[in-house]
């Protein structure tokens, strides 16, 4: 029997060897692989399609001036504060709709069957497409920016809730046990107790799906449901490049800054 | 060590320079309380609650009026028509490929930019700085945006889709992957690059295995995204249940809707579980 020589090469030989597990996970992978690029078949550029991307480039590079600095209705600026204001609205609003549903799934707080169903109502709001949401509701308050607020209110429900219901669960309940000690009302508990350990993460949060929110906004203008989209679209579609060019400006300058301000805030409520 | 470093007198911020902390003073000590920025913070966003109510014409009075219309559609979805089953499947499926090939391929690509993204590897501050900022711009074009510009390049179909879900999934993967490069332990790098290693070589022996597992987590997250993401651009023509869900409300079909939007919320709670699962075993 060969000894090992020295405790490197004793450890090097009795590492654990799982190849056959890499190879299965290999395997697995690799057939799922084959079977979705089955799909995805490359048939060429369409028909002028070069002619597009170039177009692209153009009016990426050449954005129409007169657009973007258009205070009117019709220009980016406007627009793009339509963006803005659909995306404060829909966060608020969402943000204190989330509070009941979040504290109802937290598992410390109700039973847990009841928890379960809460959660699955919000995973339910979660799932269907902000878009979906549009549409639906565009049916209620007609097109514009209202159905745009309206949407998003309802669909930030899903994500923030996610993210309160997991704050609240991590809630120091031995606080409350102190403050009970001291002779503290149940009013004072939530005041003292309570909301200093939400407060920082809750407003992170609803900081976060701001950020979300305004790219959301963007798109949610493809159904007809306000800000920028809809503009962005009929210009692609007709394909007016340096129109194109202009509301892409606006768009990438604005997710710039707001999402560099967002950081900026976020690290200091995490600091405290 | 020769020379000192000279401690440069902190500026308060501006709020406190207008409005001067109070001094509470016990005996000989005193603290320094600042004033509470509650009243600033509560006016900015009355102002900018006001502003948007008057941009977005808010109204409640619409909602409470026609509120049942939304009951009305809702009860519909909820009541879903199962003999339409049978033309979500082939749609269905399409989405789920166009969003496993886009994710594969977009945190493939990922995986060199974010390397190159990283502070801690590429020590030239200027060339981070650039990659970093084109980054960001990738991440914020809309999917839907991308996915409209590929009909019209690619032509209708599948192949848009994914492309578009494949320059998203490299949007959110190159980020998270090289904030996660950064935090890890450059020890073992340093040491090979002083035994002589190359850099490639010893990024490959010394990082590459600790932030495989972090990569493969935001892979599968990303996937889990994507799944959510890839329904909805058949919208502007790039394939998957997009299409069916623009077809089924223009006719107002809204129990063939509720046929898709259960479909796809069974294929996303499948995956979603599955990929927690993994994620958790990888970490």
């Amino acid at each position: 029997m060969q000894k090992a020589i020295n405790p490197i090469e004793e450890m090097y030989e009795s590492k654990p060897r799982r190849w056959w597990f890499y190879t299965l996970v290999i395997l697995i992978v690799a057939v799922i692989l084959g079977w979705s690029a089955n799909a995805i078949k490359f048939k060429g550029l369409a028909a002028k399609g070069s002619e597009v991307a170039y177009g692209i480039v153009f009016g990426i590079t050449h954005p129409d001036t007169s657009l973007l600095f258009n205070a009117t209705k019709d220009g980016v600026v406007y627009m793009l504060f339509e963006t803005v204001a659909i995306a404060v609205l829909g966060t608020l609003i969402g943000g204190l709709l989330a509070v009941p549903f979040s504290f109802l799934a937290s598992e410390n707080i109700m039973p847990k069957w009841a928890a379960f169903l809460f959660r699955a109502f919000i995973l339910l709001i979660r799932t269907i497409p902000s878009l979906v949401w549009a549409l639906v509701w565009i049916r209620v308050t007609g097109p514009g920016a209202f159905c745009g607020v309206v949407t998003q209110s309802v669909c930030s429900i899903g994500m923030i809730s996610k993210m309160y219901i997991n704050a609240i669960e991590d809630l120091d309940t031995r606080i409350l046990e102190s403050l009970d000690a001291a002779g503290c009302t149940r009013f004072q508990k939530i005041r003292y107790g309570i909301l200093p350990q939400l407060y920082a993460n809750f407003v992170s949060t609803l900081i976060y799906r701001f950020d979300i929110n305004i790219k959301d906004a963007t798109t949610l203008g493809i159904v007809g449901a306000g800000g920028i989209g809809a503009a962005l679209i009929q210009c692609i579609n007709s394909r007016r490049w340096s129109m194109v060019g202009a509301f892409l400006f606006g768009m990438i300058v604005l997710m710039l800054v707001i999402e560099l301000f967002s950081t900026k805030v976020r690290k200091r409520l995490a600091r405290g | 060590m020769a020379k000192m470093k000279t401690q440069k007198p902190v500026r308060p911020p501006l709020f406190d320079r207008i409005f001067p902390p109070r001094i509470l003073s016990v005996g000989d000590h005193s603290v320094q309380k600042p004033r509470s920025r509650g009243w600033l913070i509560a006016l900015v966003v009355i102002a900018a609650v006001w502003g948007s109510v008057v941009v977005t014409e808010f109204n409640l009075g619409i909602i409470v009026k026609r509120g049942h219309q939304f009951t009305v559609i809702l009860a519909k979805i909820f009541n879903p028509d199962w003999s339409y089953f049978s033309n979500v499947l082939s749609p269905l499926l399409d989405t789920i490929k166009m969003s496993v090939m886009g994710s594969v391929i977009g945190s493939t690509l990922a995986l060199p930019f974010a390397v190159v993204a990283s502070a801690n590897i590429n020590r030239s501050g200027a060339a981070v700085a650039i990659l970093r900022v084109l980054l960001n711009v990738v991440r914020t074009l809309p999917t839907l945006v991308i996915a409209s510009i590929c009909a019209l390049i690619f032509g209708l179909g599948t192949f848009a889709g994914t492309v578009a879900i494949t320059v998203f999934t490299f949007g959110i993967v190159s980020k998270m992957l090289y904030e996660s490069i950064e935090t890890i332990d450059m020890g073992a790098f340093e040491a090979m690059e002083a035994l002589g290693a190359s850099k490639f070589q010893a990024f490959w022996s010394a990082v590459f295995p600790q932030i495989l597992p972090t990569y493969l987590s935001h892979c599968l997250y990303s996937f889990e995204i994507n799944i959510r993401a890839a329904s909805i651009l058949g919208y502007v023509g790039a394939g998957g249940l997009g299409i069916l869900i623009n077809e089924r409300v223009g006719w107002r079909d809204y129990e063939g809707l509720g046929t898709v939007l259960i479909a796809l919320f069974a294929v996303v709670l499948l995956i979603e579980n599955t990929s927690q699962y993994l994620r958790r075993k990888l970490s």
